[in-house]
């Protein structure tokens, strides 16, 4: 390497894949549903009709292109990660109650419990959302509270994201990561410092 | 001792039961999410004040056309028209000039927000309509919202229901725009797609005709908490 560092493979291109497709479907569907949600942007932006089948399918769009990317991609792979997100030792909650030491894997306990959130969340944003799409054409599928759920999910997301966003730009122990998922790869000694636990395959 | 050891290290399954956890608490919340979003949203409510971004007071703003339509003073009418023995159209300052009635009551939309204490200012419907006069065989009233094409309709006694109005006020305010500036349609015992925005005619008709959201599948008579799939 270039400039002297050791680097080791975090994420395989599913993986990043899986995660740009997941981002860019969010802020693509944040923007259009706050269109719908906002009244002061619904009045700048109007066409509601339109932005509402645009959000809509979009959502549909989102959720299809990121089973394609499973399905297509590194099947195997994406199971073996699914395993490690599920699987929580006595250092993860030594971690998740700050004692220390509390060394670990190539996830940290925050980051299994904010990746099986976000998966949890894609499909309950997928169940509202048609239910609110069907339950305007036919009231068997009409809920009070299906817009609670659709909005609260919303908000209990963004929060995530502020926090997701936070750790992997500005705050500096943690920004690193950021190369992991875009170029696939960590230094290893920040991996050794950050996840001692994790043995490189 | 060395057993009790073996077991504290063995990972455990937490994330499939955090998954299942949470889709179980998502899809259930359909049942309870609105009691509990309540209390939530009247602690939260002060805040909305403050930042302008969140739907002031759990307002959602629905339209059914591409732009929203402006209110203009000099040239708005509202057209009491169809069997009336004299079609009128009147100014917004005529309507303004007609006795003035304020009540507060809640807002409740079809797909579950509720808007509690709004504070309306209008004219009662009764005051508009004995300007035209309806004959015998007027039974029901078609609203013609300015947002084409949407039209809602009652009857005759739905729409002499006590709190019925015609709203030009909101919460002391002339009627926003977002609220179907300059009046529109209150009638609290129903879901909101009958409460009608932009309101620029009133035609009295022989029976209830499906308007905008009828024509989608939803009740004619669409009473708080007892259709559209409510209550029943």
């Amino acid at each position: 390497m270039k400039d002297g560092k050791r680097y080791r493979r975090r994420f395989s291109r599913t993986e990043r894949t899986l995660h740009w497709a997941n981002a860019i479907g969010f802020f693509f569907l944040l923007a259009t549903g706050l269109i719908l949600y906002l009244p002061s942007l619904a009045v700048q932006v109007g066409r509601r009709p339109l932005i509402q089948s645009v959000h809509f399918w979009s959502g549909v769009g989102w959720i299809a292109v990121l089973l394609l990317i499973v399905v297509a991609g590194d099947r195997r792979g994406i199971l073996r990660t699914a395993r490690e997100i599920d699987s929580f030792d006595s250092d993860d909650f030594r971690w998740l109650t700050g004692k220390k030491p509390a060394p670990q894997g190539r996830f940290n306990a925050g980051q299994k419990i904010n990746a099986t959130l976000t998966v949890a969340f894609a499909f309950l944003f997928l169940i509202s959302g048609l239910l609110l799409w069907f339950g305007e054409r036919d009231t068997r599928f009409r809920f009070a509270s299906t817009v609670v759920l659709h909005d609260g999910l919303m908000f209990v997301s963004l929060a995530l994201l502020v926090g997701h966003l936070y750790l992997a730009l500005i705050h500096p122990a943690t920004r690193h990561a950021l190369r992991g998922v875009t170029l696939g790869t960590v230094s290893e000694e920040w991996a050794e410092r950050h996840h001692p636990k994790w043995k490189p395959e | 001792m060395t057993d009790m050891h073996a077991e504290e290290q063995r990972p455990k399954r937490l994330g499939r039961a955090l998954f299942l956890g949470t889709l179980f608490g998502g899809v259930s919340s359909l049942y309870w999410g609105k009691r509990a979003w309540g209390p939530i949203s009247s602690l939260i409510s002060p805040l909305e004040a403050e930042i302008p971004l969140i739907p002031s007071k759990g307002w959602r703003i629905y339209t059914v056309a591409s732009t929203m339509p402006t209110f203009d003073e000099p040239t708005w009418r509202l057209q009491i028209a169809g069997h009336v023995e004299k079609p009128v159209s009147i100014g917004y300052k005529d309507l303004l000039a007609l006795p003035k009635v304020e009540q507060i009551s809640t807002f409740h939309c079809v797909t579950g927000w509720t808007v509690k204490n709004v504070h309306w200012g209008g004219v009662r419907l009764g005051e508009v309509l004995a300007l035209a006069n309806p004959t015998s065989v007027a039974h029901a009233l078609e609203f013609v919202s300015a947002e084409y094409p949407y039209t809602d309709s009652l009857t005759i006694q739905q729409a002499g229901l006590h709190d019925v109005m015609l709203a030009y006020e909101m919460d002391g305010e002339p009627l926003p725009r977002v609220h179907g500036a300059p009046v529109r349609l209150v009638i609290p015992e129903m879901y909101g797609y009958k409460n009608v925005k932009w309101l620029k005619g009133i035609n009295l008709i022989t029976k209830p005709q499906p308007g905008y959201w009828e024509n989608l599948g939803y009740d004619q008579d669409a009473w708080v908490g007892r259709s559209n799939g409510y209550g029943t």
